[in-house]
Order: structure tokens, then sequence, then C-alpha cells
């Protein structure tokens, strides 16, 4: 079992319309790594030149907020699930 | 159309055309709306704007939507209401209340973004409208877009207040309760927009849907007579209506119509969920989201989409932010109410308790003109004050237990206040015990 990670429809342009992939790795980092060597044209778009996480991307990890984790460092799991969703609000 | 030249990423700065969408695909950053100042500035004026009809439309050059038909021709233009006696309970000397707790329809400052999203739903031939919302957008939503005839999905956390609930199902809306926090609803709804083709007002409407919000900001000038004040205390969320009307103001002084006075922006916030609040304390600016825990479930988001932009907002302005507990939101509530008559609901609360907090430490100085902005109706949030509701009398239809009731309550130190019963001894023993009696409120029942 690997780690599902769903992508939302406006970074599709740049995974040929994948909604989903399946990677492997330890951490959130990994994932975000697996990520963009799949998918070249997201470089840049998640994380920043430091590796931290950009101010408007929201990463779940299955339920979870990462910000309310460990952020790019934490530990992901088979059978986890990895889910980016762009930031909205307002209610 | 009209006077938008299109949409520009707040991050990058890239440029697109106007479409059903919030996020820029370069960035992620949050779009916003392009005006031709110019233009509006040769199309209208003030004088021209004022003889127009009395909601927040008379400023539709300023909106993006509209060029055909207004939905919601009659939302917003709410009362600013000089707040004296107010004013006095908190030491300062000049206050407002921009109340939209009595907006059209549905009782919040949500009835003005919704008019503005539905507007440019039906623009963009949408048929079916929704939201995530912690209860006041639902209502807004279910209300103008069943009049409008919209289908909608609307999504809510499942233990809202009843009257949320009640004010959303009452117009045969499609609602969903969600069990989840705001957050995980938002994150739900961001899903279905994602999914389906439909208007989601707060998301892939996003960037029509907050710009309603500046006509707080344009009513506020104009009911001051064309001048800003020199502090406004809002209320946040999201945090995107705090930044809507520092945009109003800019705005108002780009097109000239108001001087270029200094504003300071004061951003407030329940303690159980401030996120915020603890970014502009902080210095860091950044938003670490929190798991929202307070009684005022209209601003419970633990991960403000706007907080960013709110947070630069108070900073730049030289305003501060500041969080009350959920005592003093009640208090906040009683004393607004007991001065001047408006019955806000617990958002309005924070907004009180936290303006007497900053003037009680010197941050907003007393003799300085202060607005307050009020975003919603207490009738919605009722149950906050069940605990602390005032007692009153019950009696029979006798004129002697009315006059023995009002005795009573002069000697009591403030009866109206009691938490507890005060029975008021009978008139003779064969009146039976309890004749006349002080029941708390919480004590009978309600409707």
């Amino acid at each position: 079992m690997a780690i599902q990670v769903r992508i939302p429809s406006v970074l599709r342009r740049q995974t040929n319309g994948d909604e989903s992939v399946a990677l492997e790795g330890q951490t959130l980092s990994d994932i975000l790594d697996g990520l963009e060597d799949r998918y070249a044209g997201l470089k840049g778009k998640l994380r920043g030149p430091e590796g931290d996480l950009r101010r408007f991307v929201n990463i779940y990890i299955n339920d979870n907020d990462v910000r309310l984790l460990s952020g790019p460092t934490t530990p992901v799991s088979d059978g986890d699930e990895v889910t980016i969703i762009p930031a909205v609000a307002g209610g | 159309m009209g006077f938008v030249l299109g949409m520009k990423c707040r991050e990058c700065g890239a440029h697109l055309p106007v479409a059903p969408r919030a996020i820029c695909e370069e960035c992620f950053g949050p779009l916003e709306i392009v005006y031709d100042y110019d233009a509006i500035s040769r199309r209208v004026d003030r004088d021209a704007l004022v003889a127009r009809g009395r909601s927040m439309w008379r400023y539709r050059e300023l909106l993006p939507a509209g060029d055909e038909t207004i939905l919601g021709a009659e939302v917003g233009f709410t009362p600013l209401v000089r707040a004296d006696r107010l004013a006095t309970r908190l030491g300062a000397r000049e206050v407002y209340v921009k109340n939209d707790a009595v907006n059209f329809p549905t009782l919040s400052f949500k009835d003005r973004v919704v008019s503005v999203a539905l507007t440019k739903a039906r623009e963009f031939g949408m048929t079916t409208v929704g939201c995530a919302s912690t209860g006041n957008l639902a209502n807004s939503v279910a209300a103008q877009g069943t009049r409008h005839g919209f289908e909608t999905a609307i999504l809510v956390p499942e233990d809202l207040e009843p009257a949320k609930i009640l004010g959303t199902t009452v117009y045969g809306a499609r609602l969903f309760g969600i069990r989840g926090d705001y957050d995980q609803v938002n994150r739900l709804c961001s899903q279905i927009a994602d999914r389906f083709g439909w208007g989601i007002v707060n998301v892939n409407l996003r960037p029509f849907y907050g710009e309603g919000s500046k006509t707080v900001g344009y009513e506020i000038a104009e009911q001051l007579g064309w001048r800003t004040p020199a502090h406004v205390v809002c209320c946040m969320a999201g945090g995107s209506l705090i930044t809507k009307i520092a945009k109003a103001f800019q705005e108002l002084q780009t097109l000239g119509w108001i001087g270029a006075h200094p504003v300071r922006f004061h951003g407030a916030q329940a303690a159980g969920c401030n996120p915020i609040v603890t970014a502009v304390k902080d210095g860091s600016g950044e938003i670490r989201p929190v798991k929202a825990r307070t009684i005022a479930r209209s601003l419970a988001i633990g991960n403000p989409a706007d907080g960013y932009y709110a947070a630069r907002v108070i900073r730049d302005s030289g305003g501060a932010a500041e969080d009350v507990t959920d005592t003093e939101i009640v208090e906040g509530i009683r004393l607004l109410a007991e001065t001047e008559g408006i019955f806000a609901e617990t958002a309005g609360g924070v907004t009180i308790a936290v303006a007497r907090k900053l003037i009680q430490q010197g941050i907003i100085p007393r003799h300085d003109p202060i607005v307050l902005v009020v975003t919603g109706n207490g009738l919605k949030t009722t149950e906050a004050l069940a605990a602390t509701a005032a007692a009153y009398p019950v009696i029979d239809p006798r004129l002697d237990q009315f006059e023995q009731a009002v005795a009573t309550m002069a000697t009591g130190s403030r009866p109206m206040a009691a938490a507890t019963p005060t029975t008021i001894r009978p008139l003779s023993p064969s009146s039976g015990p309890s004749v006349v009696g002080v029941v708390p409120a919480a004590a009978r029942p309600s409707h």
C-alpha cells in the first residue's frame, strides 16, 4: 500500500488531469518531493524555496491540517490520504 | 462589462479574465477584482450616488456585478447609529454602531456578499448556489437563493445554533449538516466546488462575494458625512470583512470622495478562536490554525483564509488585535442592548467587548471617533444568554399583584438581573404560595 495524494482541479493542468496519485515516503516532505518529481510543473507551487508550505496551500493528512501537526516533517504511513486544498474560507 | 478590468492575483500579480474562480493557478494566491477608477469617477460622483435608492447597490459601479439584473436590490444601507449611551459606558466621546443586525433579508452582513455572489452566479449562467457556513451565510444563501430561483446546497456544522438551522430550512433550502467543525465543512465545500459546476459563494465565487463587504465601508463613510472615523473595530472570522472596509475607504480616497485621513483598524476575536489576533500580537503576521472553541459560533473559523491580509491591514493601519472570553462576549451583548437597544449576536458581543478592552488599555484614545461594526442579530444566538437571562415577575391579572411586583423590583438591588427566583410574599395566606414570583427567563418555556 502507498499514500494516496488528492490533487485539486486548480493544479490538474500541471498533473495532466490526474486527480490522484499513489506515492511512497516516510514524511510529508518525501511525498511532496515525489509529487514534484512526477509532475515538474508543481515545483514551487506548494512549497517556497526553503521547503516551507506556501501560505495559501492547505494540506491534510487524512482529516488533519498538517499545520496542526508537524508541517512538512509530519510522518506518513501506508494507507494515509494526503489532500491538497487551496485556502478559502469565510462563513 | 461595467468598470471591471479583470482579475488579478494578490500574491504574484498575474492578470486573468473574469471567470468563476478564486485561486491563482500560478501560485495559489487569492484573486481580486481590478476596477477602472478613472472611468468610474467620470461616470458617477457623490451627488449622483446620494440621489439613488438607499441600498448597497447605490455603489454599483464599485461592485463586480449587476450590469444587467441586480439580485437583492434592497440589501444593505443599514443604520449607522450614534451611540452616546454606549460611549458613556465605554468612557469614549464619539461612538457609532454600524448595525448590520438589521440587514435585509436575513439580519446579517452576509446579505451583502450573497447579493453580489448571486447576481454574479446568474451572469455566469449558474443554476445551483451553495456555501460552507457557520450560520449567517447559510441563512442568506437560503433566503436569497430561493427568492431568485436557484437550487441550493448549503453545508454547515451539524451542531449549529437551532435558529441558524431553522433560518436555513424554512426557505426550503437544501441543507447538509456535516459532522465536523467549520474548517472541515469548508474543506468539503472546496472539494464539492471542484467536483460540481455549482456556484459556491465563498469558494469559486469568492472574489465577487467578498467585494460585497466593501459596501459596509462605503456606507460608514457616507453616513458620517463623507469622512472616515479614526478607528474601526471589527470582528473577524475568515478575516475578509475588515480588509474590505479598509479597501472601501481606500477606493473612496482614490475617487476623491473622502479626504486621506488615517483610520486605525482593530480586529476582534473570541479567545477560543483567535488565530488572527495571535498573528498580530506575535508580530509574525502568519496564521497558525487553531481548533475553535467559543460561543461565538459565527466567528469559529480556526483556519481563516484572509487572516494573513487581515493581520496586515491591522498592522499597517497602526491598529491592534484583541480577544475576549465567552463571559466578556455576553457582557458585550448586554452592554450594547442595555445602552442602545441593539441586540447583537455573539460576534457583535466580541466587537463591543474588544472595543471596551482597547479603550480601557488606552490603545483607542477616548476622544477619537470610533465605529463599531455589528454584523449579526442576537435573535439567532439566544442560547448564549440563557445562563444570564434576566428574571421577571409572573403575576395574576390583578392590580394589587402588579403594585406588589413593582414595589419589589424597586427595592431589589437589581432585580431584573437576578439569576435566581426571588419570591414575593403573598398578599394573604389564602392566596397560596408564590402567587407573585420572579421567575428567571431561562426557567420558562422560551416560545
